[in-house]
Protein backbone atom coordinates (compact mmCIF):
# COMPACT_ATOMS: atom_id res chain seq x y z
CA UNK A 1 0.00 0.00 0.00
CA UNK A 2 1.16 3.52 -0.76
CA UNK A 3 1.88 5.39 2.42
CA UNK A 4 -0.62 8.19 1.79
CA UNK A 5 -3.34 5.56 1.34
CA UNK A 6 -2.25 3.91 4.55
CA UNK A 7 -2.60 7.20 6.37
CA UNK A 8 -5.93 7.98 4.75
CA UNK A 9 -7.51 4.58 5.26
CA UNK A 10 -6.50 3.87 8.81
CA UNK A 11 -3.65 5.76 10.45
CA UNK A 12 -5.12 9.27 10.44
CA UNK A 13 -8.36 8.15 12.08
CA UNK A 14 -6.62 6.42 14.98
CA UNK A 15 -4.05 9.20 15.30
CA UNK A 16 -6.45 12.13 15.29
CA UNK A 17 -9.33 10.44 17.09
CA UNK A 18 -7.79 7.74 19.27
CA UNK A 19 -10.23 5.63 21.26
CA UNK A 20 -7.81 4.51 23.94
CA UNK A 21 -5.81 7.63 24.66
CA UNK A 22 -5.93 9.13 28.11
CA UNK A 23 -4.99 8.95 31.72
CA UNK A 24 -6.04 5.96 33.83
CA UNK A 25 -6.73 6.09 37.52
CA UNK A 26 -4.80 3.45 39.44
CA UNK A 27 -3.55 1.21 36.62
CA UNK A 28 -2.15 -2.18 37.58
CA UNK A 29 0.72 -1.79 35.16
CA UNK A 30 2.31 1.25 33.62
CA UNK A 31 5.34 1.43 31.37
CA UNK A 32 6.98 4.09 29.26
CA UNK A 33 8.04 3.22 25.73
CA UNK A 34 10.55 5.45 23.97
CA UNK A 35 11.95 5.66 20.45
CA UNK A 36 14.95 7.91 21.00
CA UNK A 37 15.56 8.28 17.28
CA UNK A 38 12.07 9.71 16.68
CA UNK A 39 11.28 11.31 19.98
CA UNK A 40 8.23 9.03 20.27
CA UNK A 41 7.44 8.78 23.94
CA UNK A 42 4.34 6.96 25.06
CA UNK A 43 3.23 5.29 28.24
CA UNK A 44 0.90 2.43 28.40
CA UNK A 45 -1.47 1.78 31.31
CA UNK A 46 -3.24 -1.53 31.82
CA UNK A 47 -5.65 -3.10 34.28
CA UNK A 48 -5.82 -6.87 34.60
CA UNK A 49 -8.33 -8.98 36.51
CA UNK A 50 -7.53 -12.02 38.65
CA UNK A 51 -7.66 -14.30 35.58
CA UNK A 52 -5.02 -12.29 33.76
CA UNK A 53 -7.53 -10.70 31.39
CA UNK A 54 -6.77 -7.15 30.24
CA UNK A 55 -9.86 -5.31 31.38
CA UNK A 56 -8.78 -1.75 30.63
CA UNK A 57 -6.05 -0.15 28.57
CA UNK A 58 -5.05 3.43 27.80
CA UNK A 59 -1.97 5.10 26.33
CA UNK A 60 -0.70 8.64 26.61
CA UNK A 61 2.26 10.66 25.40
CA UNK A 62 3.37 12.02 22.08
CA UNK A 63 4.70 10.54 18.92
CA UNK A 64 4.22 10.20 15.21
CA UNK A 65 0.92 9.15 13.67
CA UNK A 66 2.13 5.61 13.03
CA UNK A 67 3.17 4.99 16.63
CA UNK A 68 -0.01 6.55 18.02
CA UNK A 69 -2.33 4.76 15.62
CA UNK A 70 -0.57 1.44 16.03
CA UNK A 71 -0.85 1.64 19.82
CA UNK A 72 -4.52 2.59 19.61
CA UNK A 73 -5.27 -0.35 17.31
CA UNK A 74 -3.31 -2.65 19.57
CA UNK A 75 -5.40 -1.67 22.58
CA UNK A 76 -8.55 -2.30 20.51
CA UNK A 77 -7.29 -5.84 20.05
CA UNK A 78 -6.01 -6.76 23.47
CA UNK A 79 -8.67 -5.33 25.76
CA UNK A 80 -10.79 -8.25 26.87
CA UNK A 81 -8.13 -10.81 26.08
CA UNK A 82 -5.94 -12.89 28.33
CA UNK A 83 -2.31 -12.02 28.84
CA UNK A 84 -0.95 -14.94 26.77
CA UNK A 85 -3.36 -14.17 23.92
CA UNK A 86 -2.17 -10.57 23.89
CA UNK A 87 1.45 -11.74 23.82
CA UNK A 88 0.66 -14.09 20.95
CA UNK A 89 -0.83 -11.18 18.99
CA UNK A 90 2.30 -9.15 19.69
CA UNK A 91 4.40 -11.97 18.33
CA UNK A 92 2.24 -11.99 15.21
CA UNK A 93 2.60 -8.23 14.79
CA UNK A 94 6.40 -8.41 15.13
CA UNK A 95 6.47 -11.19 12.53
CA UNK A 96 4.25 -9.15 10.23
CA UNK A 97 6.56 -6.13 10.20
CA UNK A 98 9.48 -8.45 9.49
CA UNK A 99 7.49 -10.01 6.61
CA UNK A 100 7.57 -13.45 8.24
CA UNK A 101 3.99 -13.74 9.51
CA UNK A 102 1.62 -16.52 8.45
CA UNK A 103 -1.71 -15.53 6.84
CA UNK A 104 -3.43 -16.69 10.07
CA UNK A 105 -1.26 -14.42 12.20
CA UNK A 106 -2.06 -11.47 9.95
CA UNK A 107 -5.77 -12.24 10.01
CA UNK A 108 -5.79 -12.29 13.80
CA UNK A 109 -4.39 -8.77 13.83
CA UNK A 110 -7.61 -7.48 12.32
CA UNK A 111 -7.34 -3.73 11.65
CA UNK A 112 -3.71 -3.63 12.76
CA UNK A 113 -2.90 -5.84 9.77
CA UNK A 114 -3.19 -2.66 7.69
CA UNK A 115 0.30 -1.82 8.91
CA UNK A 116 1.74 -4.79 7.02
CA UNK A 117 3.26 -2.49 4.40
CA UNK A 118 5.36 -0.84 7.12
CA UNK A 119 7.71 -3.79 6.63
CA UNK A 120 8.86 -2.04 3.45
CA UNK A 121 9.64 1.17 5.31
CA UNK A 122 12.48 0.26 7.64
CA UNK A 123 12.64 3.75 9.10
CA UNK A 124 9.06 3.47 10.33
CA UNK A 125 9.05 -0.08 11.69
CA UNK A 126 10.15 1.16 15.11
CA UNK A 127 7.24 3.59 15.18
CA UNK A 128 4.74 0.82 14.45
CA UNK A 129 6.17 -1.55 17.03
CA UNK A 130 6.62 0.87 19.94
CA UNK A 131 3.26 0.22 21.61
CA UNK A 132 3.47 -3.51 20.97
CA UNK A 133 6.97 -3.82 22.41
CA UNK A 134 5.94 -1.84 25.46
CA UNK A 135 2.95 -4.14 25.98
CA UNK A 136 5.16 -7.24 25.56
CA UNK A 137 7.48 -5.98 28.26
CA UNK A 138 4.61 -5.20 30.59
CA UNK A 139 2.89 -8.52 30.26
CA UNK A 140 6.07 -10.57 30.47
CA UNK A 141 6.79 -9.05 33.83
CA UNK A 142 9.29 -6.35 32.96
CA UNK A 143 6.95 -3.54 33.82
CA UNK A 144 7.38 -1.61 36.97
CA UNK A 145 4.10 -1.47 38.89
CA UNK A 146 2.60 1.99 38.73
CA UNK A 147 3.31 2.75 42.34
CA UNK A 148 7.04 2.08 42.10
CA UNK A 149 7.33 4.02 38.87
CA UNK A 150 5.95 7.09 40.60
CA UNK A 151 8.32 6.91 43.53
CA UNK B 1 26.98 29.01 -13.37
CA UNK B 2 25.31 26.72 -15.87
CA UNK B 3 22.86 24.84 -13.69
CA UNK B 4 21.72 22.31 -16.27
CA UNK B 5 25.33 21.42 -17.14
CA UNK B 6 26.03 20.97 -13.43
CA UNK B 7 23.01 18.73 -12.96
CA UNK B 8 24.21 16.65 -15.89
CA UNK B 9 27.31 15.89 -13.83
CA UNK B 10 25.21 14.17 -11.15
CA UNK B 11 23.97 10.81 -12.46
CA UNK B 12 21.70 10.18 -9.49
CA UNK B 13 19.91 13.49 -10.04
CA UNK B 14 19.78 13.09 -13.80
CA UNK B 15 18.36 9.58 -13.66
CA UNK B 16 15.66 10.23 -11.08
CA UNK B 17 12.89 12.69 -10.61
CA UNK B 18 13.70 13.13 -6.93
CA UNK B 19 13.89 16.49 -5.18
CA UNK B 20 16.93 15.83 -3.04
CA UNK B 21 16.74 18.22 -0.11
CA UNK B 22 18.80 16.24 2.38
CA UNK B 23 22.13 17.73 1.41
CA UNK B 24 23.04 18.64 4.97
CA UNK B 25 23.04 14.91 5.75
CA UNK B 26 25.10 13.99 2.72
CA UNK B 27 25.56 15.57 -0.70
CA UNK B 28 25.34 13.80 -4.04
CA UNK B 29 28.54 13.25 -5.99
CA UNK B 30 29.37 14.38 -9.53
CA UNK B 31 30.85 11.97 -12.09
CA UNK B 32 34.19 13.70 -11.71
CA UNK B 33 34.44 12.44 -8.13
CA UNK B 34 33.24 8.95 -9.04
CA UNK B 35 35.71 8.81 -11.92
CA UNK B 36 38.65 9.93 -9.76
CA UNK B 37 37.92 7.10 -7.32
CA UNK B 38 37.53 4.61 -10.18
CA UNK B 39 40.74 5.83 -11.81
CA UNK B 40 42.69 5.34 -8.61
CA UNK B 41 41.61 1.70 -8.37
CA UNK B 42 42.05 0.99 -12.08
CA UNK B 43 45.41 2.68 -12.61
CA UNK B 44 47.51 2.84 -9.47
CA UNK B 45 45.92 0.87 -6.66
CA UNK B 46 48.40 -0.39 -4.08
CA UNK B 47 48.97 0.21 -0.40
CA UNK B 48 50.30 3.77 -0.18
CA UNK B 49 53.32 4.81 1.88
CA UNK B 50 54.81 1.31 1.95
CA UNK B 51 55.65 -0.33 -1.33
CA UNK B 52 58.80 0.05 -3.35
CA UNK B 53 57.22 -0.39 -6.74
CA UNK B 54 55.52 1.91 -9.22
CA UNK B 55 51.89 1.41 -8.27
CA UNK B 56 52.54 1.99 -4.58
CA UNK B 57 54.59 5.07 -5.38
CA UNK B 58 51.70 6.25 -7.58
CA UNK B 59 49.21 5.57 -4.79
CA UNK B 60 51.40 7.47 -2.33
CA UNK B 61 51.65 10.44 -4.69
CA UNK B 62 47.91 10.45 -5.30
CA UNK B 63 47.24 10.34 -1.56
CA UNK B 64 49.75 13.05 -0.67
CA UNK B 65 48.61 15.25 -3.54
CA UNK B 66 45.10 14.98 -2.17
CA UNK B 67 46.42 16.17 1.17
CA UNK B 68 48.07 19.18 -0.50
CA UNK B 69 44.81 19.91 -2.28
CA UNK B 70 42.92 19.98 1.02
CA UNK B 71 45.63 22.14 2.61
CA UNK B 72 45.43 24.68 -0.21
CA UNK B 73 41.64 24.62 -0.14
CA UNK B 74 41.36 25.70 3.49
CA UNK B 75 44.67 27.59 3.37
CA UNK B 76 46.57 25.54 5.91
CA UNK B 77 50.16 26.75 6.29
CA UNK B 78 51.56 23.27 5.87
CA UNK B 79 50.35 20.01 4.26
CA UNK B 80 51.38 18.14 7.41
CA UNK B 81 48.65 20.00 9.30
CA UNK B 82 46.00 17.98 7.43
CA UNK B 83 45.22 14.64 9.05
CA UNK B 84 42.96 12.40 7.01
CA UNK B 85 40.22 10.72 9.05
CA UNK B 86 36.91 9.06 8.25
CA UNK B 87 34.68 12.02 9.00
CA UNK B 88 34.07 15.02 11.24
CA UNK B 89 33.13 12.78 14.15
CA UNK B 90 36.47 11.01 14.02
CA UNK B 91 38.29 14.33 13.62
CA UNK B 92 36.71 15.75 16.77
CA UNK B 93 37.32 12.53 18.67
CA UNK B 94 40.97 12.67 17.63
CA UNK B 95 41.24 16.18 19.06
CA UNK B 96 39.33 15.20 22.20
CA UNK B 97 41.43 12.12 22.92
CA UNK B 98 44.86 13.36 21.86
CA UNK B 99 44.54 16.98 22.92
CA UNK B 100 41.63 17.16 25.39
CA UNK B 101 42.53 14.13 27.49
CA UNK B 102 46.14 15.34 27.73
CA UNK B 103 45.74 19.08 28.22
CA UNK B 104 42.51 19.61 30.11
CA UNK B 105 42.86 19.71 33.90
CA UNK B 106 40.46 19.49 36.81
CA UNK B 107 38.47 22.69 37.16
CA UNK B 108 39.11 23.79 33.57
CA UNK B 109 36.17 24.70 31.38
CA UNK B 110 35.26 23.31 27.99
CA UNK B 111 32.83 25.66 26.27
CA UNK B 112 30.41 24.49 23.56
CA UNK B 113 26.94 25.59 22.48
CA UNK B 114 23.52 23.98 22.87
CA UNK B 115 23.32 24.05 19.07
CA UNK B 116 26.17 21.59 18.50
CA UNK B 117 25.81 18.29 16.67
CA UNK B 118 26.25 15.30 19.00
CA UNK B 119 29.68 14.74 17.48
CA UNK B 120 30.78 18.07 18.97
CA UNK B 121 29.15 17.33 22.34
CA UNK B 122 29.86 13.72 23.29
CA UNK B 123 33.67 13.82 22.96
CA UNK B 124 33.73 16.87 25.25
CA UNK B 125 31.35 15.26 27.73
CA UNK B 126 33.85 12.43 27.92
CA UNK B 127 36.85 14.73 28.43
CA UNK B 128 35.02 16.81 31.02
CA UNK B 129 33.96 13.73 32.97
CA UNK B 130 37.38 12.09 32.83
CA UNK B 131 39.34 15.23 33.71
CA UNK B 132 36.82 16.66 36.18
CA UNK B 133 36.44 19.72 34.00
CA UNK B 134 33.26 21.73 33.55
CA UNK B 135 31.30 21.46 30.29
CA UNK B 136 29.73 24.86 29.77
CA UNK B 137 27.00 25.58 27.22
CA UNK B 138 26.36 28.79 25.33
CA UNK B 139 22.62 29.19 24.76
CA UNK B 140 21.81 30.83 21.43
CA UNK B 141 18.89 33.13 20.80
CA UNK B 142 15.79 31.25 19.66
CA UNK B 143 16.67 31.84 15.99
CA UNK B 144 20.09 30.26 16.57
CA UNK B 145 22.13 33.44 16.76
CA UNK B 146 25.20 33.30 18.96
CA UNK B 147 26.61 36.78 19.49
CA UNK B 148 30.19 37.73 20.19
CA UNK B 149 29.04 38.98 23.58
CA UNK B 150 27.62 35.56 24.45
CA UNK B 151 30.98 34.02 23.66
CA UNK B 152 32.81 36.67 25.68
CA UNK B 153 30.59 35.95 28.62
CA UNK B 154 31.10 32.18 28.44
CA UNK B 155 34.85 32.13 27.85
CA UNK B 156 36.97 32.90 30.90
CA UNK B 157 40.57 32.24 31.89
CA UNK B 158 39.41 28.76 32.91
CA UNK B 159 38.51 27.91 29.30
CA UNK B 160 40.82 25.20 27.98
CA UNK B 161 38.83 24.43 24.85
CA UNK B 162 36.10 26.26 22.97
CA UNK B 163 34.39 23.98 20.43
CA UNK B 164 31.87 25.56 18.06
CA UNK B 165 30.14 24.63 14.86
CA UNK B 166 30.89 26.91 11.90
CA UNK B 167 27.26 26.52 10.75
CA UNK B 168 24.41 24.89 12.69
CA UNK B 169 23.09 21.72 11.04
CA UNK B 170 19.59 22.54 12.34
CA UNK B 171 19.14 26.30 12.13
CA UNK B 172 21.71 27.05 9.42
CA UNK B 173 23.17 29.98 11.32
CA UNK B 174 26.89 30.70 10.98
CA UNK B 175 28.69 31.38 14.23
CA UNK B 176 31.22 34.22 14.61
CA UNK B 177 34.11 31.73 14.72
CA UNK B 178 36.87 34.20 13.89
CA UNK B 179 35.92 36.40 16.85
CA UNK B 180 35.47 33.25 18.93
CA UNK B 181 39.05 32.22 18.12
CA UNK B 182 40.35 35.60 19.24
CA UNK B 183 38.39 35.40 22.49
CA UNK B 184 39.55 31.84 23.22
CA UNK B 185 43.17 32.83 22.61
CA UNK B 186 42.91 35.94 24.79
CA UNK B 187 42.03 33.63 27.65
CA UNK B 188 44.73 31.08 26.90
CA UNK B 189 42.39 28.45 25.43
CA UNK B 190 42.25 26.75 22.06
CA UNK B 191 39.34 26.63 19.64
CA UNK B 192 38.06 23.74 17.56
CA UNK B 193 35.70 24.62 14.75
CA UNK B 194 33.32 21.91 13.51
CA UNK B 195 33.19 22.68 9.81
CA UNK B 196 30.92 19.81 8.74
CA UNK B 197 28.09 22.16 7.72
CA UNK B 198 30.29 25.17 7.15
CA UNK B 199 32.75 24.09 4.49
CA UNK B 200 30.07 23.12 1.92
CA UNK B 201 28.77 26.70 2.02
CA UNK B 202 31.49 29.06 3.21
CA UNK B 203 34.89 29.78 1.76
CA UNK B 204 37.16 28.90 4.64
CA UNK B 205 40.64 30.08 5.48
CA UNK B 206 41.89 28.43 8.66
CA UNK B 207 44.79 30.87 9.04
CA UNK B 208 42.55 33.88 8.73
CA UNK B 209 40.03 32.29 11.13
CA UNK B 210 43.00 31.47 13.37
CA UNK B 211 41.33 28.32 14.67
CA UNK B 212 43.53 25.72 16.33
CA UNK B 213 41.58 22.75 14.99
CA UNK B 214 39.14 22.52 12.10
CA UNK B 215 37.17 19.34 11.42
CA UNK B 216 35.20 18.45 8.30
CA UNK B 217 33.74 15.57 6.28
CA UNK B 218 34.23 14.99 2.57
CA UNK B 219 30.78 13.58 1.91
CA UNK B 220 28.92 16.84 2.42
CA UNK B 221 31.20 18.66 -0.03
CA UNK B 222 30.31 16.58 -2.39
CA UNK B 223 33.14 14.11 -1.88
CA UNK B 224 33.03 10.44 -0.96
CA UNK B 225 31.80 8.99 2.33
CA UNK B 226 34.48 7.72 4.67
CA UNK B 227 36.99 10.53 4.24
CA UNK B 228 37.35 13.78 6.13
CA UNK B 229 40.11 15.75 7.74
CA UNK B 230 41.27 17.34 10.93
CA UNK B 231 43.33 20.47 10.46
CA UNK B 232 45.50 21.31 13.45
CA UNK B 233 48.16 23.93 13.99
CA UNK B 234 51.51 22.24 13.61
CA UNK B 235 52.83 23.08 17.08
CA UNK B 236 49.73 21.59 18.70
CA UNK B 237 49.77 18.43 16.60
CA UNK B 238 53.50 17.94 17.25
CA UNK B 239 52.91 18.01 20.99
CA UNK B 240 50.01 15.52 20.87
CA UNK B 241 50.13 11.77 21.34
CA UNK B 242 48.78 9.52 18.59
CA UNK B 243 45.05 8.78 18.55
CA UNK B 244 45.31 5.23 17.21
CA UNK B 245 48.33 3.01 17.15
CA UNK B 246 49.43 0.42 14.61
CA UNK B 247 50.71 0.19 11.09
CA UNK B 248 52.51 2.97 9.29
CA UNK B 249 52.45 5.53 12.11
CA UNK B 250 55.80 4.54 13.64
CA UNK B 251 59.52 5.08 13.33
CA UNK B 252 60.83 2.22 15.46
CA UNK B 253 59.00 -0.45 17.36
CA UNK B 254 60.63 -2.55 20.06
CA UNK B 255 59.02 -5.11 22.29
CA UNK B 256 58.19 -2.59 24.99
CA UNK B 257 58.24 0.74 23.24
CA UNK B 258 57.83 2.63 20.02
CA UNK B 259 58.64 5.98 18.50
CA UNK B 260 56.18 7.57 16.17
CA UNK B 261 56.29 8.85 12.64
CA UNK B 262 56.42 12.53 11.76
CA UNK B 263 53.27 14.50 11.08
CA UNK B 264 50.85 13.85 9.56
CA UNK B 265 51.39 10.08 9.52
CA UNK B 266 51.64 9.89 13.30
CA UNK B 267 47.86 10.27 13.30
CA UNK B 268 47.05 7.96 10.39
CA UNK B 269 47.44 4.44 11.71
CA UNK B 270 46.71 1.52 9.42
CA UNK B 271 46.06 1.41 5.70
CA UNK B 272 44.78 4.80 4.68
CA UNK B 273 41.71 5.57 2.57
CA UNK B 274 43.70 6.81 -0.40
CA UNK B 275 41.01 6.32 -3.04
CA UNK B 276 38.50 8.46 -1.18
CA UNK B 277 41.14 11.07 -0.40
CA UNK B 278 41.65 11.28 -4.16
CA UNK B 279 37.86 11.54 -4.55
CA UNK B 280 37.80 14.33 -1.99
CA UNK B 281 40.46 16.23 -3.92
CA UNK B 282 38.32 15.83 -7.04
CA UNK B 283 35.30 17.20 -5.16
CA UNK B 284 37.37 20.20 -4.10
CA UNK B 285 38.49 20.74 -7.70
CA UNK B 286 34.85 20.53 -8.72
CA UNK B 287 33.52 23.15 -6.33
CA UNK B 288 36.56 25.36 -6.82
CA UNK B 289 35.81 25.43 -10.54
CA UNK B 290 32.25 26.58 -9.84
CA UNK B 291 33.30 28.93 -7.07
CA UNK B 292 31.70 29.61 -3.72
CA UNK B 293 30.11 32.83 -4.94
CA UNK B 294 28.14 31.05 -7.65
CA UNK B 295 27.23 28.17 -5.35
CA UNK B 296 26.00 30.53 -2.66
CA UNK B 297 23.98 32.55 -5.15
CA UNK B 298 22.11 29.43 -6.30
CA UNK B 299 21.62 28.06 -2.78
CA UNK B 300 20.37 31.41 -1.56
CA UNK B 301 17.94 31.80 -4.44
CA UNK B 302 16.43 28.36 -3.81
CA UNK B 303 16.40 28.84 -0.03
CA UNK B 304 14.67 32.21 -0.38
CA UNK B 305 11.96 30.66 -2.55
CA UNK B 306 11.36 27.91 -0.01
CA UNK B 307 11.26 30.33 2.91
CA UNK B 308 8.96 32.76 1.11
CA UNK B 309 6.61 29.98 0.07
CA UNK B 310 6.53 28.29 3.45
CA UNK B 311 5.99 31.47 5.43
CA UNK B 312 2.77 32.03 3.50
CA UNK B 313 1.40 28.62 4.48
CA UNK B 314 -0.90 28.36 7.49
CA UNK B 315 0.16 25.91 10.23
CA UNK B 316 3.79 25.90 9.03
CA UNK B 317 6.51 27.10 11.40
CA UNK B 318 9.98 27.82 10.07
CA UNK B 319 12.85 28.10 12.54
CA UNK B 320 16.07 30.06 12.30
CA UNK B 321 16.76 33.63 11.17
CA UNK B 322 14.34 35.71 9.11
CA UNK B 323 16.93 36.49 6.44
CA UNK B 324 17.30 33.62 3.91
CA UNK B 325 20.95 34.57 3.43
CA UNK B 326 21.65 33.49 7.00
CA UNK B 327 20.28 29.96 6.50
CA UNK B 328 23.12 28.43 4.47
CA UNK B 329 20.63 26.29 2.61
CA UNK B 330 18.98 24.87 5.74
CA UNK B 331 15.23 25.21 6.30
CA UNK B 332 14.02 23.57 9.49
CA UNK B 333 10.28 23.53 10.08
CA UNK B 334 7.27 21.95 11.67
CA UNK B 335 3.62 21.69 10.72
CA UNK B 336 0.89 21.88 13.38
CA UNK B 337 -0.35 18.46 14.40
CA UNK B 338 2.08 16.62 12.13
CA UNK B 339 5.01 14.66 13.47
CA UNK B 340 8.16 15.33 11.42
CA UNK B 341 8.51 11.64 10.59
CA UNK B 342 5.02 11.58 9.11
CA UNK B 343 5.87 14.70 7.11
CA UNK B 344 8.99 13.04 5.70
CA UNK B 345 7.08 9.84 4.89
CA UNK B 346 4.34 11.52 2.87
CA UNK B 347 6.86 13.78 1.10
CA UNK B 348 8.87 10.69 0.20
CA UNK B 349 5.87 9.47 -1.76
CA UNK B 350 6.07 12.75 -3.69
CA UNK B 351 9.72 11.93 -4.47
CA UNK B 352 10.96 14.58 -2.09
CA UNK B 353 13.77 13.58 0.26
CA UNK B 354 14.15 15.48 3.53
CA UNK B 355 15.45 14.71 7.00
CA UNK B 356 13.19 14.53 10.03
CA UNK B 357 13.90 13.85 13.66
CA UNK B 358 16.38 15.25 16.13
CA UNK B 359 19.21 15.84 13.62
CA UNK B 360 21.79 14.49 16.10
CA UNK B 361 21.15 17.62 18.15
CA UNK B 362 18.95 16.48 21.02
CA UNK B 363 20.01 19.23 23.45
CA UNK B 364 18.97 21.79 20.82
CA UNK B 365 15.64 20.00 20.23
CA UNK B 366 14.95 20.12 23.96
CA UNK B 367 15.89 23.80 24.04
CA UNK B 368 13.71 24.60 21.01
CA UNK B 369 10.79 22.60 22.31
CA UNK B 370 10.78 24.83 25.35
CA UNK B 371 11.70 28.18 23.76
CA UNK B 372 9.82 27.84 20.46
CA UNK B 373 6.85 25.92 21.90
CA UNK B 374 7.41 22.95 19.62
CA UNK B 375 4.80 20.23 19.74
CA UNK B 376 7.29 17.40 19.28
CA UNK B 377 10.93 17.19 20.25
CA UNK B 378 11.83 16.90 16.59
CA UNK B 379 11.69 18.91 13.38
CA UNK B 380 11.63 18.39 9.63
CA UNK B 381 14.55 19.81 7.65
CA UNK B 382 15.01 20.61 3.99
CA UNK B 383 18.61 21.38 3.04
CA UNK B 384 19.69 22.82 -0.26
CA UNK B 385 22.87 22.43 -2.30
CA UNK B 386 24.16 24.41 -5.28
CA UNK B 387 22.69 21.90 -7.75
CA UNK B 388 19.12 22.34 -6.52
CA UNK B 389 16.75 24.31 -8.69
CA UNK B 390 14.01 26.91 -8.26
CA UNK B 391 11.54 24.41 -9.72
CA UNK B 392 12.42 21.95 -6.99
CA UNK B 393 11.74 24.65 -4.40
CA UNK B 394 8.30 25.20 -5.91
CA UNK B 395 7.57 21.47 -6.01
CA UNK B 396 8.59 21.24 -2.39
CA UNK B 397 6.45 24.15 -1.18
CA UNK B 398 3.44 22.82 -3.11
CA UNK B 399 3.84 19.42 -1.46
CA UNK B 400 4.30 20.92 2.01
CA UNK B 401 1.03 22.80 1.55
CA UNK B 402 -0.77 19.44 1.23
CA UNK B 403 0.82 17.61 4.14
CA UNK B 404 -1.95 18.42 6.62
CA UNK B 405 -4.57 17.17 4.21
CA UNK B 406 -2.65 13.91 3.69
CA UNK B 407 -2.43 13.49 7.45
CA UNK B 408 -6.16 13.77 7.85
CA UNK B 409 -6.78 17.39 8.77
CA UNK B 410 -9.86 18.96 7.26
CA UNK B 411 -8.30 22.28 6.26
Amino acid sequence: MEIKDLYREIVNEHNLYPVHKGEMEAPDLILEGVNPSCGDDIYLQLKLDENGVVTEGLFNGSGCAISQASTDMMLDLIIGRKKDEALKLAEGFMSMVRSTATPEQIEELDEAAALESIAHMPARVKCATLGWKTMQKMLSGEATPATTENE
Amino acid sequence: MNLSAIRDDFPILKNNNVVYFDNAATAQRPVQVLKAIGDFYTTTNANPLRGLYAWSVGATDAYENARSRVARFINAADDAEIIFVRNTTEAINLAAYSYGMEKVNAGDEIVISVMEHHSNILPWQMVARAKKAVLKYIEPETDGTITVDMIKEAVTDKCAILALGQVSNVLGVANPVKEAARIAHEHGGVILVDGAQGLPHLKTDVQDMDCDFYAFSGHKLPGPMGIGALYGKRALLEAMQPFMRGGEMIEYVKRDSATYAELPHKFEAGTVNAADAVGLAAAIDYIDAIGYEAMEAQENAVTALILDGMRKLPHVHVYGPKDPLLHHGIVTFNIDGCHPHDIASVLDEENIAIRAGHHCAQPLMEYMQEKCAMEFRATARASVAFYNTEEEAERFVAAVSKVRKWLGFGD
